[in-house]
């Protein structure tokens, strides 16, 4: 604990002039369960999307990362906007980034403020997306707006069908 | 001869009413199943065809013999699994490398004619050819040069723009959008060139495939400002069609290579340019 802490207060430095950002980002997403004769679950991508509508970096990327054939990276450009702005640039699989794809169910994460995209990220305004493509099924992209650099009240949104209620909160 | 000659009439009155039609009737094409692929396991699948209605099948299948794949580093690529039906043909291409692919076929020709020891003589054939059975510095001489390209673009991962570098022969697209990045809704220009040049002034024709299932074929026309760029803005997901062609100098029809002349050899009434471009474009779904 106390070195972890000392660590901590030693990125907090190598900073410098950056506001000091211990935020983490808290994130629900929820998966809705679906009464479909071929269920696959979905692949889904979370990523932030800077006010120019780019992208700002990749939070996680929920696929097939096991499939015998090409690693489940077939997939991937399925969740075209993230693919287009963000996924064709990066080589798969990403620590931190890749993971498996989840059940239905609302799904609890956190992201730490001092690793992967958010340990770059710049304050300001941005979108946090979830962008979720099903085999079989349909291709839905969910927007919660929120604001990096200072903690915030949670923000949501709802999804119409591949999506349901995702949240968003700086804490 | 009387009868010959009103055939020949019959022919002209055909071709004259047909004439309106004739804008969308037999349109070859080179269609991918996908033109955004992603992993190093991606294979692409491909239809082949001229048609009438964009994209079926209606009329007959293109040969696959001239049907050229370039590689994402320019290397000379093949097709896999060629196979050709009554209607259309199909093939595949192995997306081994990370860039864009263009498959293409581009062809072209020439006829000319010219004096020697006081007749006159027709040539028609390749450019190659030309260069070969026409001496250099014959008298007369006057040259219609033809040129067609048809072609469509797959990109695994990242876009490239190396295999879609212009030859400098016939009319030809450059990318100010990717070909493989064109999202519907969303504004893109293409650039076109002929020769190497900017193509001003050019009209290209983009119309959207699923024409059987609309009332009119809802085909959009764009002209090239003075640098050759088009702008345009496709309304809808889907793949489309892209046309263009110019014709400058004098025309004249000329039978197929080898066939006997008949009557009188005619020289040609002057120099002139002749030359196609088509492609198929997906419009992502923004």
């Amino acid at each position: 604990m106390k070195r972890s802490i000392s660590l901590l207060t030693f990125a907090g430095a190598a900073v410098g002039a950056a506001p000091a950002l211990a935020a983490d980002l808290n994130v629900t997403v929820e998966i809705p369960r679906m009464t479909v004769a071929e269920y696959h679950k979905p692949y889904v991508a979370i990523w932030i999307e800077g006010a120019d509508a780019s992208a700002a970096g990749t939070l996680a990327v929920w696929y097939d990362a096991d499939n015998r054939e090409d690693k489940g990276a077939k997939w991937l450009k399925d969740m075209r906007q993230w693919w287009r702005k963000a996924g064709r640039e990066m080589s798969f699989p990403v620590d931190g980034v890749s993971g498996a794809t989840r059940a239905p169910g609302p799904q609890k994460l956190v992201f730490a403020g001092s690793k992967g995209a958010l340990k770059a990220l710049k304050p300001g305004q941005y979108n946090l997306v979830v962008e979720a493509a099903r085999e079989v099924g349909g291709h839905e992209a969910v927007r919660v707006p929120f604001v990096w650099g200072k903690a915030g009240k949670p923000a949501s949104a709802k999804g119409a069908t591949e999506l349901g209620a995702v949240t968003v909160s700086v804490k | 001869m009387t009868f010959k000659k009103s055939l020949l009439a019959v022919a002209a009155l055909g071709a004259v009413l047909a004439m309106p039609l004739s804008a969308q009737a037999h349109r070859g094409w080179l269609l991918p199943s996908f033109t955004n692929l992603s992993g190093d396991s991606a294979w692409v699948t491909f239809d082949a065809a001229v048609s009438n209605e964009l994209f079926h099948p209606d009329h007959v299948a293109m040969r696959t013999d001239g049907v050229q794949v370039l590689a994402p580093d320019g290397a000379i690529d093949k097709i896999q699994n060629a196979s050709t039906g009554k209607y259309r043909s199909t093939f595949d291409v192995q997306l081994s490398k990370p860039g864009t692919y263009k498959i293409f076929t581009a062809g072209g020709s020439v006829m000319a004619s010219y004096t020697e020891n006081g007749e006159v003589k027709r040539f028609r054939g390749s450019a190659e050819d030309f260069a070969k059975q026409v001496p250099a510095g014959a008298a007369d001489l006057k040259v219609i040069k033809s040129a067609n390209r048809n072609e469509t673009f797959v990109t695994r991962d990242k876009p490239t723009t190396e295999s879609l570098k212009p030859t400098g022969k016939g009319l030809e697209l450059v990318p100010v959008t990717h070909p493989t990045d064109v999202i519907a809704t969303e504004p893109a220009t293409f650039k076109f060139v002929i020769d190497g040049k900017p193509a001003a002034d050019l009209e290209v024709t983009f119309a959207p495939g699923g024409h059987r299932w609309r009332a009119s074929p809802g085909e959009i026309k764009v002209k090239t400002g003075p640098d050759g760029a088009v702008k345009f803005t496709l309304p809808e997901a889907g793949m489309y069609w892209v046309n263009a062609s110019v014709r400058s100098g004098a025309n004249a029809r000329g039978g197929p290579p080898g066939a006997p002349q008949q009557g009188a050899v005619q020289a040609l009434p002057g120099n002139g340019e002749n030359a196609s471009y088509t492609a198929v474009i997906e419009a992502q779904r923004p």
